[in-house]
């Protein structure tokens, strides 16, 4: 049962395996990195990246993919800072960038599903779309002054002496749980399963593909937003360079986290030990002083590579099992 | 047994573009029956189903279920109704678990959460009842074809279902399984359940059948009781035609014993570990060797061995005396081998492309990228085989996926054909086509060993294997048991041979 148990999650295990990893070598090299603050700094500096995560981990499952979501939140931060500027109410400033993350998905998914296009093409016109309002908002660089965001952005939850989280992370950590919770334990997360898996059957079982499918991108639409809205928290202003790649950074997070590409298998957990093994990469690298911060993006490439062979092993290896069991048939 | 109709269609008409698919044909089920739907390709069965499990849109008719009309507008619909449908094509989702697959969709909950203790147990249950003894949380993709084929039947019972309809549940299963699947039809069918039943396989249809409708060319033939419908009679109203063509045996029987016949491969005391446990097999030019056995018992595997997909482990192949390795397919194809795979939707079709460049692409292939062949020579080799083996379609530049299985079945044989193989192995060339072009596929394997040409043929169906055959090898669990030759060969020996193979 055990053992059984282990298989199944095998993948995840292996991500978080490589993250405890990596942590203890941290801390057997450089002094002070055994240190919880490190650790939560961790999810401090990276938690818009999990949210971001987690959209993208939903589409990934679906068998999708969302490359918009770094435009999404470059927008989102030039949006709000342009917004608070005028002077408009910091929550509805909020609710409106959700909404329009969430809309802009929503457009996508319809793209995708009643028109079947492709889903790197149509979230490939969101990005530069939404990188390009950016740009008419403003070329240069807006700064937050807000003094709710400024609230936000600087209040520290103490967890003991000397160790504190910011809200943005209670907000990464909640989102994680909640659909941590909606992929396993209700219909919907398991439509998405489902459909990642074979959409063609999906549909014969009667399942709402339709709906499911939309509804991925709206989500990630919605959680790119959401990461937008945490990032600017982070850097209390808003600039139209800001993220540019880092879709592709939820993608490898997600990827490292065991989601695989073609759909049908992943979890947010997974997602979210993904970015922090690539914060701690930077941390360490950090720490060692001397390395440029780009070789952070070598040993993430290197460990993809080693993901995404890992992968491959896995299911060749499911797929002989098979074989010989079909063979003793 | 009551006459009580469950469900009944009257005057369904279904026109695809071009096609007239189903024109005025009625269908009546009871409960408490199984009622064999049967034709040939494109007799219009598919798309009857089709429209009643609403995946296709009816264009006019009417359709009554329990008394009352119905207009089914989609699959979930359909369920909901109680029409369940299990797939010729498994349709579950291989990456998830055997317990989700039937339950998605309809989960039980626990405080609005996926109650997955209960699906689990329930699945358990379900799956005993069918005798299926199996650990239900694994992933559906860790289990065979058969397995998954049940899950697909205990998923469409659970549902409450009035009407089942199993089409072609039979194609991957072997004669065991079949008999499990068969106990549990009739167990069903005792409930009161109506059981729809489209096969291929005309043995099942007797072995379980109440009724029979017959569908032709989009039209009804009739509906029969099974009892009073005589095989012969049966298959006639299916193509149309009298049985002649397929009762007698067409092999080459006139020049075996008597001369001996040149070696073309010989394959020493080969062994391809996981695949094929060690043989030693000849094939001889001019004759048709038959690879005999159950499905899973090594003749596919020897034929993959054989051909350079599966890697030879020990031993050696010789071709015409000379020693050879054939490491992959391609050096087997210039070496003058061909070979059409079992699964030819998965292996051998390029669907996107045209009839004509699916016949050129393993010539192609054998000539080397650089020596380009003209499309004018494409087109009169495409043209050549199409008349040739009586390929059913507009143009040469129709795509392959728009052709019936048959005609599929067709082109795969003219693309081995352009290359002037030596050796030809056909595994399952018959399988899901229908017994018109059967015959005509038979016919042709026999004329090309009649030249120069060596065949290997394999198929599950005996009779078939029977009529071609001139000399027969038998495989039981990955080992050759041994070889029969002309007059030797009987169905009896065979089964002899595989029962004898499994005691030891």
């Amino acid at each position: 049962m055990i053992i059984s148990m282990l298989k199944k999650n095998f993948s995840i295990i292996v991500t978080i395996l490589l993250f405890v990893v990596l942590f203890i070598a941290g801390a057997a090299t450089y002094k002070g990195f055994l240190n919880a603050q490190v650790f939560l700094n961790l999810l401090i500096d990276n938690a818009y990246l999990i949210i971001v995560a987690i959209g993208m981990t939903f589409v990934l499952i679906s068998g999708g993919i969302d490359i918009s979501v770094g435009s999404v939140v470059a927008f989102v931060c030039m949006f709000s800072a342009h917004l608070l500027q005028k002077g408009w109410n910091p929550v509805a400033v909020m609710l409106l960038s959700l909404t329009v993350g969430t809309f802009g998905g929503f457009i996508m998914g319809y793209m995708i599903h009643c028109y079947e296009v492709q889903p790197f093409i149509a979230t490939l016109a969101g990005q530069f779309l939404y990188r390009g309002i950016c740009y008419v908002i403003s070329t240069e660089s807006i700064s937050i002054t807000n003094p709710t965001y400024s609230f936000i952005a600087n209040y520290q939850i103490r967890l003991a002496p000397k160790m504190y989280i910011s809200i943005s992370v209670v907000i990464a950590l909640l989102m994680v749980a909640v659909t941590a919770i909606v992929l396993k334990y209700t219909k919907f997360g398991r439509n998405v399963y489902a459909i990642g898996g074979n959409e063609h059957s999906a549909g014969l079982m009667g399942l709402p593909v339709a709906h499911v499918k939309i509804s991925v991108y709206a989500l990630s639409g919605f959680c790119a937003a959401l990461g937008g809205i945490v990032f600017s928290f982070y850097t209390l202003s808003g600039y139209g360079l800001q993220n540019i790649g880092l879709e592709m950074d939820a993608i490898a997070s997600a990827v490292i986290g065991g989601t695989l590409l073609t759909g049908g298998v992943g979890t947010v957990i997974g997602s979210m030990f993904g970015v922090l093994i690539q914060g701690i990469i930077q941390t360490i690298i950090i720490f060692q002083g001397n390395l440029s911060s780009w070789w952070t993006k070598v040993a993430v490439a290197a460990l993809l590579c080693l993901f995404v062979v890992l992968q491959r092993v896995i299911e060749t290896k499911g797929q002989s099992v098979k074989q010989q069991k079909k063979a003793a048939v | 047994m009551t006459a009580k109709p469950l469900l009944t269609m009257r005057k369904i008409y279904k026109v695809f573009p071009g096609v007239k698919a189903l024109s005025d044909v009625d269908f009546t089920l009871r409960s408490g029956e199984i009622h064999a739907l049967l034709g040939e390709n494109g007799a219009g069965k598919s798309t009857l189903i089709k429209v009643l499990t609403g995946v296709e849109k009816l264009d006019s008719g009417q359709i009554e279920l329990s008394g009352e009309e119905i207009r089914t507008k989609s699959p979930k619909h359909a369920q909901e109704l109680g029409i369940s449908t299990v797939y010729q094509e498994v349709n579950l989702c291989a990456n998830l678990s055997v317990a989700e697959n039937i339950f998605i969709g309809r989960e039980p909950k626990k405080n609005g959460m996926i109650d997955w203790k209960t699906i689990n147990s329930r699945t358990k249950k379900l799956l005993n009842k069918l005798n299926i003894d199996i650990d239900v949380t694994q992933t559906l993709s860790h289990y065979s074809v058969a397995v998954q084929q049940m899950v697909a039947i205990a998923r469409a019972i659970d549902v409450e279902a009035k009407v089942l309809i199993l089409d072609e549940p039979t194609s991957s299963l072997d004669a065991t399984e079949c008999e499990k699947l068969f106990n549990v039809m009739n167990q069903l069918k005792s409930e009161g359940m109506g059981i729809v039943f489209v096969t291929h396989f005309l043995d099942q249809v007797y072995a379980v059948s109440d009724r029979i409708t017959i569908l032709r060319n989009g039209e009804l033939v009739g509906e029969f009781l099974a009892a009073e419908l005589p095989k012969l009679e049966l298959i006639s109203k299916m193509i149309g035609k009298g049985y002649d063509v397929l009762s007698e045996t067409i092999k080459n029987t006139d020049n075996d014993q008597d001369i001996e016949k040149q070696v073309y491969l010989r394959a020493d005391k080969v062994l391809s570990i996981g695949n094929i446990k060690e043989f030693t097999l000849d094939v001889k030019k001019s004759e048709v060797l038959g690879l005999a056995g159950l499905l899973g018992s090594g003749r596919s595997e020897t034929a993959r061995v054989i051909f350079g997909a599966d890697k030879v482990s020990s031993g050696t192949l010789y071709i015409k005396g000379e020693k050879v390795n054939l490491g992959k397919p391609l050096d087997a194809i210039k070496k003058g081998i061909a070979y059409c795979p079992e699964d030819r939707k998965t292996d051998a079709i390029l669907g996107n492309l045209s009839i004509r460049e699916n016949i050129i692409v393993a010539l192609q292939s054998k000539e080397g990228m650089f020596k380009f062949i003209g499309r004018k020579k494409q087109e009169e080799i495409a043209d050549y085989y199409i008349k040739l083996l009586q390929i059913k379609t507009p143009n040469r530049e129709q795509l392959i996926k728009n052709l019936s299985g048959g005609n599929q079945q067709k082109v795969i044989l003219a693309r081995w054909l352009a290359t002037h193989p030596e050796l030809l192995i056909l595994d399952e060339p018959t399988r899901g086509i229908d017994i018109g072009t059967k015959a005509e596929i038979q016919q042709l394997v026999v004329e090309l060993a009649h030249g120069e040409m060596a065949v290997i043929f394999i198929s599950s169906e005996m009779d078939e294997m029977l009529r071609c055959c001139t000399r027969m090898a038998v495989f039981s669990e990955k080992q050759k048991l041994g070889e029969l030759e002309g007059d030797e060969i009987s169905e009896q020996k065979i089964m002899k041979m595989i029962a004898g193979g499994n005691e030891r």
